[in-house]
């Protein structure tokens, strides 16, 4: 166990020794241990190369670290090589062994792991001859693919702490809090509220035993989302840092308290968070007499039980302090009253990584990034990057980190590399479950706060799907319709009633059955589902029914008044036939799961409407292309 | 943001432009019944604290920006600037589909249908809860029995639309008292009370009592296992509290 640091002084010398101890010539070979590339087998190849490097007996020539996600998760496992910066994907155990040879002793790139760009056939050397990179803008992810996650000492030695020590020896409370003000920093986790307003009212706010409560949301209920997974699990040490950073600002002097919440399903990110929180107290970063000055905070986790709405901030503190999940009303802010009734300052995971970043790089680096102008107010505009979770049908998914203000076309074509199986794009949802669903029209939108939310959609904590052209809207909004009524906490009977409505003439539709007034039926409920409800999961939940009414009115009308579904999804409303190309060769027949196909070898086939079930399990196996769905 | 008053401290206010003294923090809808304007609310008890569930006591409130927002007033707290606006057109058209919603839910209760029927809720276009219990939710019965009576016998069960309220396991719960406060606080009558044989039931939670009988009138008067529970809370009852109902003792 090391010493703790006892003034800022004392860190600085630290960074210098571990760099002094490091040589940068070394080679590391990092291994992308994120969700997307352990799915992919990295842990496997991990321990391969641990093996081989043992084998070999290479221990003193390479480090080898195993990071959080890399990011690009559709091509893992991912493997860099440095000081070369080779980018190598989908890298198998079996290539361990030419690695570490070629790459690492040799300091030659393996052509055949390289990615090879599907559309101008270009091999990408490093990370940044990616697209999928090259247009990206990796700033809070920047050392994801660096640093150990496990070592306090290589966050140390990129500059970690920096921060820290520099408003500890340098600012007063009130100049880090103005720093953030003046950087127009807004939540990253769902309203977008400026992190500086919410500050400054924590900071007003009475509080007789000086406890100010610090929590960062990383409950991350968004399916298909893992921005803030890959943030807690890849760089840990960013999000305390900045918690501790806001706590200075927000309660010094005072008694902050701090909260880092994850959902249950996070176990990874409770365990590499749990072991940063206890390097940081070793070192004196957290705990009484931080760097030896008169400043103490301290952080604990809380392990959420996974339900979509203990994201919400209210709900959040409720389980925090043993109640079931359920939101209030916010009359009261919580930065008066929050957790246990005291002054609490919430703050997305995201939104704590960014702190850090303002600090060092300063304020005028950071709203050189993004739209809009926040030198009057805080509203003012979107600053700095965001990260997005890019999933669906594009040909490049994973994680995405972007300036504020790039056009959704640059994220889904440049970064995401357009539509996969050359299909056309339909549509994109941002935001989350609870976020709208923008046409293509809407394509050279730049994506900040203010324009998604113009369009009837938002930023949320960032997830991105794509849709191509066999989705149907009316199917997606149903399907979102039935998550946002199953994960609604069920306190307000605008939200639990309201959407169990919507949800019930959706279905409806769906199958075949809507009827003349539906739409304005629709359209007056989510209204007073919006503007009626309790908390901000009734007031967005109709976002998705109420964007694809607005920009896919026609595919509604064709369900109701032609029981058509144009996109040819919706079960009730197809039929599957059996075109003239059949060959009689009886494979749908054999795997028809209800029998309904009949036909004699050799001659043409006929599907018995009574009996299916149009499960296209026929037009799947057909090898002739005789199935239509029509 | 609010401004920092303590709470509980004098503010004024309007009411549809009109100024009204109020305390700061208190619950708005309480400070309008006081005044004599007509609410409805479903949800809502003096005695107990706000939920915000039933989302029928609307209101409009525009704010010392002069921005307007909807928001129900039980939860809402009395601040000083605000002024409320009682049936905006927003406010009647977001409550009668809030009506129709509740009516969906409850599709046999007298009071609900009355209610519907003074708001011009229109009918037949929602499809009416099947198994329909009457029940719509609004919790005050787990409100009146953890923060009035105490005895904490039942909760809300589940999430979002499979939400319910029940005793722990839906069984008979050892911590009813069948004092029957929730079945009087209940806006659609759907929990009941039944008392036959020497006996109180409490027929929504399955709770069966047997009463104590007045010495004076021969007449049961409240269960025996409640006056035992207050009792041992109360470290000791009068004998005479056991003996016989209220005005004989
Ligand atoms: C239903 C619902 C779910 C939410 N889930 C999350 C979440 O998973 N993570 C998060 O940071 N914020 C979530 N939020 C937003 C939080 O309520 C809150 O606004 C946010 O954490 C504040 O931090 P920020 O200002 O840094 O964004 C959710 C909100 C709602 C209404
Ligand atoms: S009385 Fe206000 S929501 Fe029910």
């Amino acid at each position: 166990m090391r010493a703790r640091l006892t003034s800022p002084q004392a860190l600085e010398k630290l960074r210098a020794e571990i760099a002094g101890r490091r040589d940068p010539e070394k080679p590391v070979l990092s291994i992308c241990a994120g969700t997307g590339c352990v799915a992919y087998g990295s842990l496997k190849l991990a321990d391969a190369v641990r093996e081989e490097v043992e084998k070999r007996g290479l221990g003193d020539k390479l480090e080898v670290r195993i990071n959080g996600c890399h990011g690009f998760c559709e091509r893992g496992p991912l493997v860099l090589c440095h000081p070369h910066g080779f980018f190598y994907q989908r890298v198998q155990p079996s290539d361990v062994g030419e690695i570490l040879e070629q790459s690492i002793l040799a300091g030659q790139p393996i052509e055949r792991l390289q990615y090879v760009d599907p559309v101008t056939g270009a091999r990408a050397v490093k990370q940044q001859d990616v697209g999928f990179y090259k247009h990206q803008m990796r700033v809070l992810l920047e050392y994801n693919g660096w640093i150990d996650p496990t070592s306090i000492e290589d966050y140390i030695a990129v500059g970690g702490y920096a921060a820290l020590a520099k408003a500890l020896s340098t600012m007063k409370p009130e100049e880090v809090l103005d720093a953030i003000y003046k950087s127009g920093l807004r939540g990253r986790g769902g309203g977008g509220f400026p992190a500086g307003v919410k500050w400054k009212e924590c900071r007003n706010a009475p509080a007789p035993d000086g406890v100010r409560y610090i929590i960062a949301n990383g409950d991350e209920g968004d399916p298909g989302a893992f921005m803030d997974r890959s943030l807690m699990e890849g760089n840990p040490h960013l999000v305390i840092e900045g918690m501790i950073l806001g706590a200075y600002a927000i309660a010094h002097p005072g008694h902050p308290v701090g909260y880092i919440y994850v959902r249950n399903e996070y176990p990874l990110a409770v365990e590499r968070l749990g072991l940063a929180l206890e390097k940081a107290r070793e070192l004196g970063l957290l705990g009484e007499k931080i760097l030896g000055t008169d400043f103490g905070f301290d952080i604990q986790i809380n392990r959420g039980g996974g339900a979509f709405v203990c994201g919400e901030s209210t709900a959040l503190m409720a389980s925090i302090e043993g109640f079931v999940g359920e939101p209030r009303a916010k009359h009261i802010h919580t930065v008066v009253q929050g957790l246990y009734n005291k002054p609490t300052n919430l703050n997305n995971v995201e939104t704590w990584a960014n702190v850090p970043l303002i600090l060092t790089r300063g304020v005028d680096w950071f709203t050189s990034i993004g739209t809009g102008d926040v030198s009057k107010d805080p509203w003012g505009g979107s600053k700095g990057t965001k990260i997005f979770a890019l999933v669906g049908k594009v040909n490049n998914t994973g994680l995405v980190e972007v300036p504020m203000g790039k056009t959704l076309r640059e994220i889904i074509f440049d970064i995401g590399g357009g539509i996969r199986d050359g299909r056309q794009f339909k549509a994109v949802q941002t935001g989350g479950p609870s976020g709208g669903c923008l046409p293509a029209s809407h394509l050279d939108m730049p994506v900040d706060f203010d324009r998604l939310t113009e369009a009837g959609s938002m930023m949320g904590s960032g997830g991105m799907i794509v849709m191509d052209d066999s989705t149907c809207m009316v199917d997606v909004a149903r399907y979102f319709l039935h998550f946002l009524a199953d994960e609604s906490c069920g306190k307000c009977v605008t939200c639990r009633e309201g959407l169990k409505h919507l949800c019930k003439i959706v279905d409806r539709i769906c199958a075949g059955q809507g009827r003349e007034g539906d739409l304005e039926l629709l359209d007056e409920i989510s209204l007073t589902v919006e503007k009626a409800s309790l908390c901000a999961l009734g007031q967005t939940a109709p976002n998705p029914l109420r964007s694809t009414m607005r920009y896919f009115r026609d595919e509604y009308v064709a369900h109701i008044r032609d029981h058509k579904c144009p996109a040819k999804v919706c079960k009730a409303l197809i039929t599957f036939g059996i075109n003239d190309k059949c060959t009689g060769c009886m494979v749908c027949a054999r795997n028809c799961p209800t029998g309904a196909i009949t036909g004699e070898r050799k001659k043409l086939h006929v599907i018995d409407q009574s009996k299916c079930i149009r499960c296209g399990v026929c037009q799947e196996v057909c090898k002739f292309d005789a199935v239509d769905v029509a | 943001m609010s401004e920092q008053h303590p709470f509980g401290a004098p503010v004024t206010f309007r009411i549809g432009g009109r100024p009204y003294e109020g305390t700061y923090g208190d619950s708005l809808l309480e400070t309008l019944h006081r005044y004599g304007y007509e609410v409805p609310s479903l949800c809502h008890h003096e005695a107990v604290s706000a939920y915000g569930a039933c989302r029928l006591c609307l209101v409009e409130v525009v704010d010392k920006r002069g921005r307007h927002k909807i928001t129900t007033s039980c939860n809402f707290p009395v601040q000083a600037g605000i002024d409320v606006l009682l049936d905006t057109p927003d406010v009647v058209r977001h409550r009668r589909v809030v009506l129709e919603l509740l009516l969906a839910m409850a599709p046999r209760s007298p009071e609900l249908r009355a209610l519907a029927a003074e708001h011009d809720v229109p009918g037949g276009r929602l499809e009416p809860d099947e198994s329909a219990e009457d029940c719509i939710l609004c919790g005050l019965c787990e409100r009146v029995c953890r923060e009035v009576v105490g005895a904490n016998a039942i909760a809300m069960s589940a999430r979002g639309t499979a939400k319910r309220m029940t005793t722990p396991y839906d069984a008979e719960n050892p911590a009813c008292i069948a004092c029957g406060a929730c079945v009087y606080v209940c806006p659609t009558r759907c929990i009941g009370l039944e008392e036959a044989d020497g006996k109180r039931t409490i027929l929504r939670w399955g709770r069966t009592l047997p009463l104590a009988v007045c010495q004076q009138t021969g007449r049961a008067f409240t269960p025996q296992f409640l006056l035992e529970h207050y009792a041992k809370k109360l470290g000791g009852l009068d004998e005479k509290v056991f003996r016989k109902a209220p005005p004989y003792r």
